[in-house]
């Protein structure tokens, strides 16, 4: 993950409380685009062989690796797919999304 | 879980941008931005002018960024990034990389004189131009990166672009800059090695990162990947790089050349191709190859 964390969105109730510069103030982590979502990754980390190649190519940065682990972070993940295609042993899988 | 096996990751973990921006589902701009990001690290600042990267940043007063970013106007991208270039200069900051990051329509059109004017002075900069082949942040508009026979809006299906793409490396190789690169964002490694290579440089530096498009190329957001790896392998871009204008080098070698149909075929701006169009289409990719493939063995 990026070195930014504030999650909060920064809203200005009025036009005094803006910066004099137009400058960013905090990270883009409020906008949840898990809610984008229609089909979710799911890995079986039995048939994992731990090659990291959904985290390389994670568009969103949604592939996080936890003790040398692939794990995916549902609330930012846009369920583009790219990491099942490219999995060498086809251990992801895309299936529907519930809510 | 079975025995524990230590991962072994081919690029750097650090992130040096986040999550919740503003990318389309399986974007490739976001993929090359993260990959030279990786190389370049945090003493980065970015011009960028108004791309897809303009968007995928964020509204106002948010980033997903964590290196600062430089909005400027459409055609000035490689002088801005000059000028912020001369101002670190002038207090004395020699670490700190300037990158312009420009779309195909800040660099092959609009952009063009700016990126021209920085090679010839030859400017401390590196300029990257993510081509996703039209400009997709206003709604899929034809540019002169767009390959003939695309569907774009502006050259519907019933008047398809009948001009090739723009041959925008051989113009940059012309103006004997130290270090011009292809690069594809399907080869990370590659990637990551080209920008590294390029941070070290001194003087302008060309990267010309190929990055597939889902939502105008009417492709599957999963496909992105293998759009990136199919391009190089059936050379419609090959990867290779240029030292000061004369020394070819193919980093990635293509062993069989593969035929363009598959490629083609997975990709709804190119359905309405008819076979003959496809030949055409062919011919001037193998032609491009070939002229290629002399300078590589001239060296």
């Amino acid at each position: 993950m990026s070195i930014k964390k504030d999650k909060k969105k920064i809203v200005f109730e009025s036009e005094k409380d803006m910066p004099t510069m137009p400058m960013s103030l905090g990270s883009m982590l409020w906008n949840k685009t898990g809610s984008w979502r229609n089909i979710r990754p799911e890995i079986k980390l039995e048939d994992c062989i731990q090659c990291g190649i959904c985290w390389k190519f994670c568009p969103d940065m949604s592939v996080e690796i936890e003790n040398e682990w692939p794990v995916i972070n549902y609330d930012y993940c846009k369920g583009c797919g790219i990491c099942a295609e490219e999995c060498p042993v086809k251990c992801i899988a895309m299936v529907e999304e519930r809510r | 879980m079975k025995k524990e096996k230590k991962m072994t990751l081919t690029l750097p973990i650090e992130e040096h941008i986040g999550a919740g921006n503003l990318a389309c589902q399986g974007c490739g701009a976001n993929l090359a931005l993260r990959y030279v990001l990786k190389a370049l690290g945090q003493r980065t600042i970015l011009c960028i002018p108004a791309c897809c990267w303009a968007v995928i940043d964020g509204g106002f007063p948010h980033s997903c960024a964590d290196v600062p970013i430089y909005h400027c106007a459409f055609e000035t991208a490689a002088s801005t990034a000059t000028g912020v270039k001369a101002g670190l200069d002038m207090i004395g900051d020699k670490e700190t990389t300037v990158m312009a990051w420009a779309g195909d329509g800040g660099t092959f059109d609009i952009g063009l004189q700016a990126l021209s004017g920085a090679a010839e002075r030859n400017d401390d900069i590196i300029y990257a131009c993510y081509d996703n082949e039209a400009y997709m942040n206003t709604g899929i508009q034809r540019s002169s990166a767009t390959p003939s026979g695309a569907w774009t809006t502006t050259t519907p299906v019933k008047f398809p672009k009948d001009q090739p793409k723009k041959d925008i490396d051989a113009i940059m190789a012309a103006h004997n800059i130290p270090y011009l690169a292809t690069a594809s964002t399907s080869y990370p490694e590659d990637l990551f090695k080209k920008a590294k290579k390029a941070k070290e440089i001194r003087g302008t530096k060309f990267l010309h990162i190929y990055a597939p498009c889902p939502t105008g190329w009417k492709s599957r957001p999963e496909d992105t990947v293998k759009l990136g790896r199919m391009v190089v392998q059936n050379g419609i871009f090959p990867l290779y790089e240029v030292e000061g204008g004369e020394k070819y080098t193919q980093t990635i070698k293509v062993k069989d050349k593969k035929p363009i149909d598959d490629y083609l075929k997975l990709q709804g701006r190119f359905r309405h191709l008819k076979p003959e169009g496809i030949a055409m289409l062919q011919d001037e990719v193998d032609r491009r190859y070939a002229r290629l493939l002399k300078k590589f063995e001239n060296k």
